[in-house]
């Protein structure tokens, strides 16, 4: 089993949700977070003096996943939140244990 | 019904008065609300809505008699009728005001108070202590709002000298101006100073309102539904446009782009800077004056605030005082009694009078308000302490002060 953490801008939520399910992964934590990547965030300007805003809002989406199935959900993620500008996020993918299914006591892949 | 009341004065005075409330709360609430960040919103707001309760009670104790009562020595007014005692039981028409009722024209003065220190508030939000605030109104407003309506609208020194002040240039946005940035070189700077506005939809509202309400302010100072009335409105709508269009043109120049937040900025640098002005000049005169207003507010805040280095938040003193000065000092120039027939115009009709003493009660005004505020600040900082503890100021003011969250996600 995997887990995979993405990041991804806001906007680009419905659509990945919408692709992952087509492919039958239902199951995902989101959460608001702000980062950075390389570009160091964006400038802003308020009332003519300029500001370095170097947090922007991302979204993540946590996913934990059946070892054959992360390929197929890696992909279609990529694809749908792909614009190709700065920004667009990252993969993080790492391994898990074990997972418990928390009303039925079930483990491992029946639990996913 | 009074016998000489005129129904339409009246009701024109009423509505003006409420469109002037609305300024405060939420207008100026909502505004400053916006620009501050999330973890103060709340404070930011209170302090607008808690200026406006107090100064609503203090006015009818003993402020109204001491701004406009009769005159003692040019400085004060008498304290004639405490509480309102017996005031609106006398059903009189106000001597300032012969068509509406004198509980009319002092409610509407009352609204003047009431913003003039909710805007000092943009300037020390964030750190300061909100016990210190509830101790700063009623003695800034006794100390020192009320000796200069005295002066410029009670009969006063500067008023029999012949200043004029149509809606408050002087007593309003200079005296807050200059309060504002007294008390921001007494408090210092936030701990953070580079936090941006965390919701910018609040402030277009309360932006709206201002404008919107300033119809009250600057019409309503006609003190009746009169050609004056008409006149102070449309060159008040002019110089908030031209001021508005003037900041987004500096935004363009020196940025590439214009911003919402810098049109805002320029509508209230135009309104700020014709109040003074609205009830004596032209439409031409009220777009150089919006557009030279919106032009070194612009300055003010972008250049000459980050040189000298104070933090002055939310740029009252950049933004309300400068335009203050611009306006006022506008009166004395364009002035014209084919406007207004109370005075025999300013520099364009030849008058040098009026220049002469409207910049003397820019400057009498303002060092008077500035070092009474500076006096006032320190008697303060000694007994209560005028900023928050840092902790308190790193976390946010709305937990630690009013146990409050302004957003609850979840």
């Amino acid at each position: 089993m995997k887990k995979i953490v993405t990041i991804i801008r806001p906007d680009k939520l419905e659509d990945v949700k919408q692709a992952l399910e087509e492919i039958g992964c239902h199951g995902m934590t989101v959460k608001e977070v702000k980062g950075r990547g390389i570009q160091l965030g964006i400038t802003e300007s308020y009332r003519g003096r300029d500001y370095k805003v170097d947090l922007l809002p991302k979204t993540e989406i946590e996913i934990v996943a059946k070892d054959e199935d992360v390929e197929a959900i890696t992909n279609k993620i990529v694809e749908t939140a792909r614009t190709g500008d700065i920004g667009d996020g990252k993969i993080f993918i790492s391994p898990v244990d074990e997972v418990i299914r928390i009303r039925t006591g079930e483990r491992g892949d029946k639990a996913i | 019904m009074i016998p000489g009341i005129n129904s339409g004065d009246t009701a024109w005075m009423l509505i003006s008065t409420a469109l002037v409330i609305l300024m405060t709360i939420p207008g100026v609430a909502l505004f400053y609300g916006g620009l501050t960040r999330r973890e103060n919103v709340l404070n930011t707001i209170f302090l607008s809505f808690v200026s406006f309760a107090i100064v609503s009670v203090l006015w009818f104790i003993y402020g109204y008699d001491l701004a406009f009562g009769a005159d003692v020595w040019g400085v004060m007014g008498q304290l004639a009728n405490p509480f309102f005692g017996g005031v609106l039981e006398a059903n009189t028409l106000s001597t300032y005001a012969p068509t509406i009722p004198t509980g009319l024209f002092a409610i509407f003065q009352m609204t003047f108070a009431a913003i003039t220190i909710a805007l000092i508030s943009g300037a020390v939000v964030e750190r300061m202590k909100f016990s210190a605030w509830l101790a700063f109104i009623p003695v800034w407003l006794t100390l020192v709002y009320l000796p200069v309506a005295h002066w410029m609208w009670g009969g006063g020194w500067l008023a029999q000298m012949g200043a004029l002040d149509f809606a408050g240039g002087i007593v309003v946005h200079v005296n807050c101006g200059m309060a504002a940035l007294a008390l921001v070189l007494l408090l210092g700077a936030r701990k953070n100073s580079r936090l941006l506005p965390h919701h910018l939809g609040y402030s277009i509202i309360g932006t709206g309102l201002l404008w919107f309400g300033w119809f009250g302010f600057n019409a309503g100072s006609a003190l009746g539904a009169s050609n004056l009335a008409v006149s102070a409105m449309i060159v008040t709508n002019a110089s908030a446009a031209v001021g508005m269009l003037a900041w987004m043109l500096m935004d363009k120049v020196k940025t590439g782009k214009p911003t919402l937040l810098g049109a805002l900025s320029g509508a209230i640098a135009g309104l700020a800077a014709i109040t003074p002005a609205a009830g004596y000049v032209n439409f031409t005169s009220a777009m150089v004056i919006g557009f030279v207003a919106a032009v070194c507010g612009y300055y003010a805040v972008s250049y000459i605030k980050p040189r000298l280095g104070y933090d002055d938040a939310l740029d009252v003193f950049g933004i309300h005082g400068i335009s203050g000065i611009i306006g006022s000092i506008g009166v004395g120039i364009f002035a014209s009694p084919l406007i207004n027939s109370i005075t025999t115009g300013g520099l364009l009709f030849g008058q040098v009078h009026l220049l002469g003493v409207q910049l003397l009660a820019i400057v009498s005004v303002g060092i008077y308000a500035f070092l009474m505020t500076l006096l006032i600040g320190k008697i303060i900082d000694k007994t209560i302490g005028l900023r928050v503890d840092e902790e308190h100021e790193v976390q946010g003011l709305d937990i630690n002060l009013h146990e409050e969250s302004g957003y609850r996600l979840s």
